[in-house]
Order: C-alpha cells, then sequence, then structure tokens
C-alpha cells in the first residue's frame, strides 16, 4: 500500500478507512478494530472522554499509532462546538477535529452555517478542522474558504446504514473540491464504503456499521492487494477488487 | 403554543374503539414500513399487536442498535428533600402522609454527592418534592453549585416552574429536566390530584417545553403506567415526544416508562401493566420514534430489565435509592420500593456480560471555556 498515500494536514495517511469509537459494546473492542481494520484515525467524542476515571477510560483503548479525531457531538451552534474543540485540545487530544454542529436530534443533520462559522475560527486557531456536513457544492466552498483540510459529506443520516443516498451531491463535491472528501454517516456495508471510494472518496469514515457486524469483516485492504486508487470521475477507474470477503468468526 | 389542544383531543378521541378495529394484517403492514406515523403507532399499541410481539422487538432492537449502538447511558437519583405540597394519591411523598420530612443540608448534599461520584457515575438527577417554601430555586442552585465538579451533567426533576427559573438553573450548570404528566387524560389527573398545586394540569402539561425553550439539553417525559389504560397513555405519551421532537429539534426528547410500585399510602393502582405489555410500549415507542431516548428504572426487577435491554432501552438508573439522604445513610423509607437494589458495579457488570457498554458520561460541560 506504499504508493496509495494521501494527506491531511501534514499528515501522511496509508489507510483509507477512518473509524469511531462511540457505539460498541465493549470500549475494549476498540484496539482490536484498529488493528484488523488497519485504519490509522479515529474519531471519539469529547463529551464520552472522563479523564477523572483512569480506570476504565475510552483513550485507554486507542493505540498509541492512531491518530485522534476528537469530534464536537453534542454542540449546536459553532460556539458550542469552537469550546469543546478548544477542551479537547487542552485535554491532550490533539490539534485535529471534526466538527459536528447538529440542531436537530431526530435527523442528525449538519447545520451548515454554524459548521462553517466554527471551521474559520478553528482553523484560524491551529486546528486541522475536518467538517462533517450535508454534501452541498456551496457550504463546501465556504468549507474551504474558511480553512477545512477536509471536507466530510454525509452518505445518508447518521445511524441509519443506508449508503451513498446522497451519492449524486458527492460526487459533484469529488468533482469541484481540491480537498479530500471523506464520506461519513450512512456507510452499512463493505460494498458501500467500496462504492464511495471507486466514486473518488479519499476516505470513509465507518462507525455504526462496525458493531452490528455480527462476523468479522474486512474493512481493510485485501491481503492480495492494495486499496483501489481514488479514481477522479473520467479517468479509467480501478479494476473491481475482491474488497470484502467475509471471513468467518475466528 | 401549547400540547394542551392536542392533549384535549385526544382525550375526546374513541381511543379504545379504533385500538379493538386494528386487524393483524394491520400490523404486519406497519411493522415492516421504514416510517410509521401517529396512526402507525396507534396499530402497534392494539391489542392485535401484541400478537406480533417478535416482529415488533426484531425492529425496535434494529433501530435501537443503529442509533445507539450498544451503548445504555448509566445515572443515579439523589433526592434532596421529601417535603411537597401535593395531595397526590398514589405517591409516598404526598402531604397527607405521616412520613418525617426532611431537606437535606448543602453538607449533606455534598456528602451523598461524592457517595454516588465514587461509583464512577456522572450524571444525576436532583429529586424533591413541590414546596418551593422549603427547596426552592435559590436551594436547587446551591445544591447544583456543590455537585457539579463532581457531575458534568446534572437534570431535575422537582416541580414545574417559569420558564425564568429554568433559565437560571440551566445558567447553574442543569442541562436535562425530567417531568411526568402522570396521566395525559384530564379528568383523572383532577381526580388524583385533589390538593396542591400539581392540580393544573395544564401547567405541568407545557412544562416540558419550557424547559426546552430555556436551553435544557434533555427534556424526559413519562405517564405513569397503572393509573388508567396504558395504551391511550402510552399513545398521548409518544405523541407528545414527537410533538415536542418537532418544536425543539435541539433537544434530546427522553421518554420513562414507570410503572407503579407499592408507596406510603393506601392508592393502588387502577390497571396493572403486565410485563408483555410494557415490552409492547417501548417496541411501539421506538418503532415510531427511532431517535427517541428510553429510560428504564429500578422499578422493574432485575431479570426484566435485563431481558428488555435490547428492546430500545438507552438509559438505566443504577445503585439507587428513593429516600432522602439515601445514599449516604442507606436503610430509610423512601418515596417508593424499587424492585431492582444493584449497586452500580452490578449493573456495569450486568451491561458487559450481555455485550453492552455502560456509558457513565455522556457530557462535557462546555461553559466558561470560550
Amino acid at each position: 500500500m506504499e504508493h496509495d498515500i494521501f494527506e491531511i494536514g501534514g499528515k501522511r495517511l496509508s489507510s483509507r478507512l477512518f473509524t469511531g469509537t462511540g457505539k460498541y459494546g465493549s470500549d475494549s473492542l476498540i484496539s482490536a478494530v484498529c488493528e484488523a481494520s488497519g485504519s490509522q484515525v479515529i474519531t471519539v467524542a469529547l463529551r464520552r472522554v472522563d479523564l477523572d476515571k483512569s480506570a476504565d477510560n475510552v483513550m485507554r483503548h486507542i493505540p498509541g499509532h492512531m491518530t485522534l479525531l476528537p469530534n464536537t457531538s453534542g454542540a449546536r451552534t459553532a460556539g458550542e462546538a469552537v469550546r469543546i474543540a478548544r477542551l479537547a485540545r487542552a485535554m491532550g487530544c490533539g490539534n485535529w477535529i471534526k466538527i459536528e454542529v447538529i440542531s436537530d436530534n431526530r435527523y442528525l443533520l449538519p447545520d451548515g452555517y454554524e459548521t462553517a462559522r466554527a471551521t474559520e475560527i478553528l482553523a484560524k486557531e491551529g486546528f486541522v478542522v475536518l467538517p462533517y456536513m450535508n454534501p452541498d457544492l456551496y457550504v463546501a466552498r465556504s468549507l474551504a474558504d474558511a480553512g477545512a483540510a477536509a471536507i466530510m459529506p454525509l452518505g445518508a443520516p447518521i445511524g441509519t446504514n443506508r449508503g451513498l443516498r446522497t451519492e449524486e451531491m458527492i460526487r459533484i463535491l469529488i468533482e469541484e473540491m481540491d480537498l479530500p472528501i471523506i464520506v461519513d454517516a450512512g456507510i452499512g456495508t463493505p460494498s458501500q464504503a467500496c462504492q464511495a471510494m471507486e466514486m473518488g472518496a479519499a476516505a470513509c469514515l465507518v462507525n455504526t456499521a462496525t458493531p452490528r457486524l455480527r462476523t468479522r469483516c474486512s474493512w481493510a485492504a485485501p491481503s492480495d492487494g492494495p486499496w483501489p486508487q481514488a479514481a477522479k470521475p473520467g479517468s479509467p477507474g480501478p479494476e473491481p477488487s475482491p474488497l470484502w470477503r467475509r471471513r468467518p468468526r475466528p | 403554543m401549547s400540547f394542551l389542544p392536542e392533549a384535549l383531543r385526544l382525550s375526546c378521541e374513541p381511543l379504545q374503539q379504533k385500538f379493538e378495529t386494528v386487524s393483524g394484517d394491520d400490523v404486519r403492514r406497519v411493522v415492516g414500513q421504514e416510517h410509521i406515523d401517529a396512526s402507525g403507532f396507534l396499530t402497534l399499541l392494539s391489542p392485535a399487536a401484541a400478537e406480533h410481539l417478535e416482529a415488533m422487538a426484531r425492529r425496535a432492537h434494529t433501530l435501537t442498535l443503529r442509533h445507539f449502538g450498544r451503548t445504555i447511558s448509566l445515572f443515579t437519583p439523589l433526592y434532596v428533600s421529601n417535603h411537597c405540597a401535593n395531595h397526590c394519591r398514589y405517591c409516598g411523598f404526598a402531604a397527607p402522609n405521616k412520613i418525617p420530612r426532611t431537606r437535606l443540608t448543602l453538607d449533606e448534599v455534598r456528602a451523598e454527592g461524592q457517595v454516588i461520584a465514587a461509583t464512577g457515575l456522572r450524571h444525576l438527577l436532583l429529586l424533591t418534592g413541590e414546596a418551593p417554601h422549603k427547596a426552592g430555586v435559590d436551594y436547587l442552585e446551591e445544591c447544583v453549585r456543590i455537585l457539579r465538579p463532581l457531575f458534568p451533567s446534572i437534570s431535575i426533576e422537582v416541580f414545574p416552574m417559569e420558564t425564568a427559573d429554568y433559565e437560571r438553573l440551566a445558567r447553574a450548570g442543569v442541562d436535562g429536566l425530567t417531568v411526568f404528566q402522570e396521566t395525559y387524560d384530564p379528568d383523572l389527573y383532577a381526580e388524583l390530584h385533589p390538593a396542591g398545586p400539581k392540580r393544573d394540569y395544564a401547567f405541568r402539561l407545557d412544562t416540558p417545553q419550557r424547559g426546552a425553550e430555556a436551553g435544557m439539553r434533555v427534556v424526559n417525559i413519562g405517564a405513569l403506567l397503572g393509573l388508567t389504560d396504558w395504551r391511550k397513555e402510552i399513545y398521548a405519551t409518544g405523541l407528545h415526544a414527537a410533538w415536542l421532537q418537532k418544536r425543539y429539534p435541539g433537544v434530546d426528547i427522553a421518554v420513562s416508562l414507570p410503572r407503579m410500585r407499592p408507596h406510603a399510602g393506601a392508592f393502588q393502582p387502577a390497571c396493572l401493566v403486565s410485563d408483555r405489555e410494557l415490552v409492547q410500549a417501548m417496541t411501539a415507542l421506538r418503532i415510531f420514534l427511532p431517535r427517541l431516548s428510553i429510560t428504564i428504572s429500578t422499578r422493574e426487577a432485575p431479570a426484566f430489565r435485563d431481558n428488555i435491554l435490547p428492546l430500545g432501552v438507552t438509559r438505566m438508573s443504577a445503585g439507587v435509592s428513593t429516600a432522602v439522604g439515601g445514599h449516604a445513610k442507606p436503610g430509610q423509607a423512601g418515596q417508593f420500593e424499587i424492585s431492582d437494589p444493584r449497586s452500580v458495579a452490578e449493573i456495569e457488570a450486568m451491561l458487559h456480560s450481555r455485550g453492552y457498554q455502560p456509558v457513565f458520561k455522556d457530557w462535557e460541560p462546555i461553559e466558561g471555556c470560550a
């Protein structure tokens, strides 16, 4: 996979799978998921981190080589997201931040305007900002202008596992934006992640789907070949690859 | 804007008749739908749906897993006062009941908080009766000031207040409000609350929205199951929750499903709600409102609480005492008898053994760090 490196905020990444932490039956699964998936970036909700509880703190389960991507889950305004980001940095979580500004608990759809405001403030403060957004070209341009390091459009509402319902909109972002496009919510199966990559997305974040798997299943690159190169639309694109073979539970 | 007109309309609607006309085919059709409306919700609460619990449970489980994962948020109540001016006929703290009345001193509040915090819990539910002259907003504000360093998240289940008072408490650090309507039937409500400020049905009904307007992050509603036909009560509760979700999308709307428990006083439940019926109520709520938080308290027995975990529960109380000062000084009489006396550590172990992760902390206070 040496040839398939991409860069965000000055960091070179060889895995195009970002993982989550919030929905496992046990935090102890986190390290196993990191190892099995080969993921290098993991998002964690600051609201769940309890540094006073040293014995069983979610941070203890995150392998040291992972790049932490704290998120602002719970923020309803730009101001709240900014405060959570600052707290995350003060708590030693580094300077990457995934902006989530959601003031709609029914659908968990992100607020584009507030997200752009938070992105602008935090980018100026030196954060590497990865905003979660509805795939809207105008919002994406605002985020790029505000200093985002990558853009994270949703494939479908969080937790629905309904795949790339916003495929056409994401495709436009991939065509028009120079920033890495990381497909966030909605991916429920490996084939949907594969679809996003074949469209030319730089990476996928998969959270809900992993804890729901009943059998071990490879989200990572196959042992007999590399990830497909992210293809810009119009290019020939990768050959179909047998990426998602299920393996029996060990 | 108020839910009152809708609640009054519901109380006149022939719901019983509607429940009875639902067929098994209706239930099968609704269970398979991606989104259901109020009439679908009614279908799932019908006697006919009781024959389809397995399918409802499967659907509820899938939705819960999707939206909440294998996690259960834990909290515990802290009773700080049992003074009460109300005459609720079903409540152990009701004014006519001859029980010792007390209000914790602030030192006692701190001691209670320290005992609870030592269990690892970071979410607290502060409770009082309704006696603002004994335990009012000033007192609650002081309690929150003392408890806030120990608990990032503090909810209150006290007495209905005006929006300005909720705003004051939100500024002090309260982020959640729990208020049960007890019953949505206005006639029964009047009968069960013969005296005291709680007699005001409409003021209580509008309390959740006043809390939401004041900036509470979580608003938890519910009906006390056992006072009248549970199907009607759950139907009204679900519609109330949906109404609140739509008007206050930034607020996490939660529902509790408290079944009546033995308490001081002679009141007996008008109708018993069986375990199967409670499961039907919970799974119907989950299918109707997939993002709804659902709380199951220690009113329920351990085996039942453990078994219904996958069917929609997102929050549980643990290490509970319903007595004022009962954490630091156990053994006193409480508001009602609990059925699940397990400690926080025991609940934690149970959740792990069933493949669920207990969430001790789910909020980080962000004020003052701008």
